[in-house]
């Protein structure tokens, strides 16, 4: 059972893919938790399984894929809960939910909104700005169509969309592809979400329209104290939004700590490693950049024991490649996944060693 | 929008000289003309034509001056009075002739469009949605194999199946006592009897195409971000296919307004003379063997003309379901 104060509670989460080839482990005993009102980061790098754990959340996994073990705890709180649930705010399975429930598809849009990479794609071409917007308002709030209106141009300007009153009846692909993303904010903040889900929301768009959107994320966030899941590989974005960061590696969860924690005292091999390869200004930039030895592994072929021991500089032969790392946990709900911050297994190996080279002679 | 149907039928006058001029020329192609195919059938039964008679037909049909001056008569007659000129070979108007075969071709043609929505809407969105299901690969089996029976084919077949099980008189859309009998009740159900054989013939290879190409489109659209982004706000599948993928993938329906209806009529010509069907696809093919040029030019015209007015018909309605395509400027 998930803390008060926790939002979202992902459990030994799997989603896994099930091609002719065999199967990839996109999603792999993930556990994470998203405090309410503030702003996660998941960071990592591409197929680590970042956006699968997003879409698994709001059942979005689609055939080949499944969510195959794990719980996803979500728990609105008492005000909010919607009244076809239980009323006093139990925490909902939403892992155990059918992806085509009604309860979830009630969820999706209202309680969890999400945006994502592409916000052309993501914008049917076939109906106006309006049309989409009004259509998720009136699917979850008793509105007619001219409050529903009213609504979305007043979400519109919240954006910062100029003469939104004229946006309404524009094609999506009549606007550029930063109005596109205002306007899948604008969809997502609709019908006040308690976790708006940001799968590399400014991926596709270029850098100063990327400052933009994430300014206004940011700003959204802390007016309305929803939380945000904001998933990202850029670094330097984690740095001024997060509160809290998760990074993940090969579809498990490696780190989760504040945001301070994880910057100035990161404890897995692989987030150090991360770190070291940010490309810094003035002090070392004639250097050669840091990277990180060797490439993510194969999906179809994953290492056995910690998936990140054959880059990992600090990998313990016999140990690291044999065994599921333990869980470590520090202060503050800073935990990391690695076997050497455990230092009774470590002795353990080490005294095995020591006890077959002594045989051995 | 007003202005794009404008542009378009302005388009469709040059588009329709061009095809008359080649239509004309392409029938003069072959050497010689009506009355040498003439001359040559009658010497073959053992009649001799003597050199009077054939220079006095030859005045009469006009063969004897060059060939612009054949097409400006023959073009000016359909631009200032309908009229298409007279048959050689039936010694009618072809616009009679014509006119006998149209209405119920054009039947033909609408109730094989219609069977064919019919039966390839419901059978395609199924094939997509639940793709490598039983029921999806029993449709791509029976597609498959629409696709690949020759029309002529399933005609013979069902023609079997007719005669020999139901002892139906087969062929043509009517039976004998019916043939020139004005309409009543039993004529139409004397209709209805005869025209399922030609629907199912013309109407399987269409289906079976538009439900594979209606399964591969959904299948594209179904995959499009903008769909999950639709599911995660919380609309219900079954508006969400309908209002999303659906829409898109309906193009195709669309299109084939655009060709069906000069395939009706003109092509299918195998399928008609096996089961003698009175539509236009014979008439013009015996008209192209005899070299009766007005028969077969002006066929070839009305071809064209519903080809143009099909894709000016499917092109509108196009235009009114996407507005990709109402808007974008080119």
């Amino acid at each position: 059972m998930p803390q008060p104060d926790v939002l979202l509670e992902v459990k030994g989460l799997k989603t896994h893919f099930f091609l002719d080839e065999g199967v990839v482990r996109a999603v792999d005993g993930v556990n994470l938790t998203l405090p309410r009102g503030k702003t996660v980061c998941v960071v990592g790098e591409s197929g680590c399984g970042k956006s699968m754990t997003a879409r698994s959340v709001l059942g979005l996994i689609e055939p080949p894929g499944k969510v195959v073990d794990g719980n996803i705890w979500w728990s609105p709180s008492v005000d909010r809960a919607p009244a076809a649930m239980t009323g006093n705010g139990a925490p909902i399975d939403l892992a155990a939910l059918d992806r085509r429930s009604e309860r979830l598809r009630q969820i999706r849009g209202k309680d969890i909104a999400m945006i994502f990479q592409e916000p052309m794609a993501s914008l049917s071409p076939m109906y106006t700005v309006g049309d989409q917007l009004t259509e998720t308002i009136r699917l979850h709030l008793p509105m007619n169509k001219r409050e529903a209106r009213d609504h979305g141009v007043s979400l519109l300007r919240r954006v910062g969309i100029p003469r939104p009153e004229q946006r309404m009846d524009a094609y999506p692909w009549q606007l550029s592809g930063g109005m596109c993303q205002r306007v899948m904010i604008a969809i997502a903040l609709s019908c006040g979400p308690s976790l708006l889900i940001a799968d590399e929301p400014t991926t596709a768009l270029d850098v100063t329209t990327q400052a933009r959107i994430i300014d206004l994320l940011a700003q959204l966030q802390a007016d309305t104290g929803m939380s945000m899941m904001f998933i990202t590989h850029d670094l330097g974005v984690v740095a001024e939004i997060a509160d809290e960061v998760i990074v993940m590696y090969l579809g498990t969860v490696v780190e989760q700590g504040s945001v301070d924690q994880i910057f100035h005292n990161p404890k897995h091999p692989y987030t150090r490693a991360l770190l070291a390869s940010i490309p810094t200004m003035g002090r070392g930039a004639r250097k050669r950049l840091p990277t990180i030895r060797g490439q993510v592994p194969p999906p179809l072929n994953r290492p056995p024991g910690c998936p990140y021991h054959p880059r990992c500089d600090l990998a313990v032969a016999g140990l690291c490649d044999t065994a599921d790392p333990p869980t470590v946990e520090f202060s503050d709900g800073h935990r990391t996944r690695c076997v050497l911050h455990d230092p009774q297994t470590l002795r353990e190996h080490e005294e095995r060693m020591v006890r077959t080279a002594q045989e051995d002679t | 929008m007003l202005s794009f149907i404008a542009r378009r039928l302005l388009y469709m006058v040059p588009t329709l000289v061009l095809i008359s001029i080649v239509a004309f020329a392409i029938i003069q192609l072959p050497p010689g003309d009506f009355l040498t195919t003439f001359i040559a059938r009658m010497s073959a039964q053992g009649e001799a034509i003597d050199q009077a008679q054939i220079d006095s037909l030859r005045e009469r049909y006009g063969l004897d001056e060059p060939i612009y001056v054949q097409y400006f008569k023959w073009i000016g007659g359909i631009v200032t009075d309908l009229d298409f000129g007279q048959s050689f070979e039936w010694k009618r108007s072809v616009a009679d002739l014509v006119w006998d075969r149209l209405p119920l071709t054009v039947l033909l043609a609408g109730a094989t469009l219609t069977l064919t929505w019919i039966l390839a809407f419901p059978i395609g969105i199924y094939s997509a949605v639940k793709q490598y299901s039983i029921g999806d690969y029993l449709a791509t089996t029976i597609g498959y194999l629409g696709l690949a029976i020759p029309n002529f084919m399933i005609a013979l077949i069902l023609l079997y199946i007719g005669f020999r099980y139901f002892g139906q008189s087969v062929g043509g859309l009517f039976s004998p006592e019916y043939q020139d009998a004005a309409w009543n009740l039993g004529k139409v159900l004397d209709l209805l009897s005869h025209i399922w054989i030609p629907l199912i013939v013309l109407g399987t290879a269409g289906t079976a195409g538009l439900i594979r190409i209606l399964r591969a489109n959904l299948l594209d659209e179904l995959r499009k971000p903008y769909v999950v982004a639709a599911r995660a706000r919380g609309v219900p599948e079954r508006r969400l296919l309908v209002r999303y993928p659906l829409r898109v993938a309906m193009n195709p329906f669309i299109s084939t307004i655009g060709w069906v209806l000069p395939a009706l009529v003109g092509g299918e010509v195998i399928v008609a003379k096996v089961l003698s069907l009175p539509t236009t696809g014979p008439l013009m093919l015996s008209a192209l063997t005899s070299q009766d040029m007005y028969l077969a030019g002006s066929i070839i015209m009305i071809i064209s003309v519903l080809t143009v007015v099909g894709t000016l018909i499917s092109d509108i309605a196009l235009a009114w379901l996407d507005p990709r395509v109402r808007l974008r400027r080119h």
